[in-house]
């Protein structure tokens, strides 16, 4: 069970990051992060011990892959992180150029 | 699994660092090295076309978060009520914690999934789709409307980053202003 339990460390770091930081780019590097750990329990949730990757080739016994689905999801998963990181970081670049600062306590003045 | 467990730590140390370190340019390379990492664990899960994906999308992931970043920086404050604010982050993730580690020991142990869905997959992938890479299988003829979705997602997205980063509409906008 020790990887699962690491698993929801570093997603409890990504959480931490993103609730107590204050520099936008530093919130971004923590919804990162618990993307990498969500991502990465399904694969661990999905894997067979002794198992092979789900590839069929002649010369191989086939009962014994790892889970195909979680990987199938996950594969989606991972581009759409990286969409919305970049939608995320397009955002922090135009409050930068408005408000010449990542923080977000400074930036209070709601002006069109 | 004792080389998944030190990749996992590396993975946490690596993300420590990217979120406590000071300057912006460094805590984007240390999320960088920790999604590497992410890479190689992928490989020894027997994921290899994650492992692909991951490589591909960390790198351009690092490329923008670069762009965000350099010659941009903000010093450390601690101003404001900075012991309140930790002590509420740190009692929720507590919260948090604990209510994950309840629910991780009822999951079935760590090699032995339970693959009622995915067995169907395995036994008809190849007579159905003709295609010998299961995972493939699954994303582009069990699943295809789930890569439609991804396909709209991204591309609203791309429509959101031109919107917010084309230069000649905002320019146009600054004029009437000024006017």
């Amino acid at each position: 069970m020790t990887p699962y339990f690491l698993c929801l460390l570093l997603f409890l770091i990504g959480v931490y990051a993103v609730v107590r930081k204050r520099n936008i780019i530093k919130i971004i590097i923590g919804l990162i992060i618990a993307e990498y750990a969500v991502n990465l329990f399904f694969i661990l949730f999905g894997y067979k011990l002794e198992g092979r990757s789900p590839i069929y080739s002649p010369d191989q016994e086939i009962f014994n892959m790892v889970d195909p689905l979680p990987q199938a999801l996950v594969l989606t998963s991972i581009v759409i992180g990286l969409a919305t990181t970049a939608l995320a970081v397009a955002i922090a670049i135009r409050i930068y150029e408005k408000y010449g600062t990542f923080d977000i306590t400074k930036i209070n003045k709601l002006k069109g | 699994m004792f080389e998944l467990n030190i990749l996992l730590i590396f993975m946490i140390i690596g993300a420590l660092i990217a979120i406590e370190v000071k300057d912006l340019l460094s805590a984007v390379v240390a999320v960088g090295a920790s999604g590497l990492a992410l890479c190689i664990v992928f490989l020894i899960l027997k994921a290899p076309d994650l492992a692909i994906t991951q490589i591909v999308v960390e790198i351009l992931c690092l490329i923008i978060l670069i762009r965000a970043t350099i010659k941009k920086d903000l010093p450390f404050s601690t101003s404001g009520r900075w012991f309140f604010n930790t002590l509420a982050t740190l009692v929720f993730l507590a919260i948090f914690a604990y209510l994950g580690y309840v629910a991780l020991k009822e999951l079935p142990s760590f090699g032995n999934p339970i693959m009622k869905v995915s067995q169907f997959y395995l036994n008809e992938a190849l007579k159905e789709t003709k295609a010998t890479n299961i995972v493939s299988a699954i994303i582009l003829n069990f699943r295809a409307y789930d890569t439609l979705g991804e396909a709209t997602v991204l591309f609203t997205a791309v429509m959101g980053v031109m919107a917010l980063m084309r230069w000649k509409g905002r320019k146009d906008i600054a004029e009437k202003d000024n006017e």
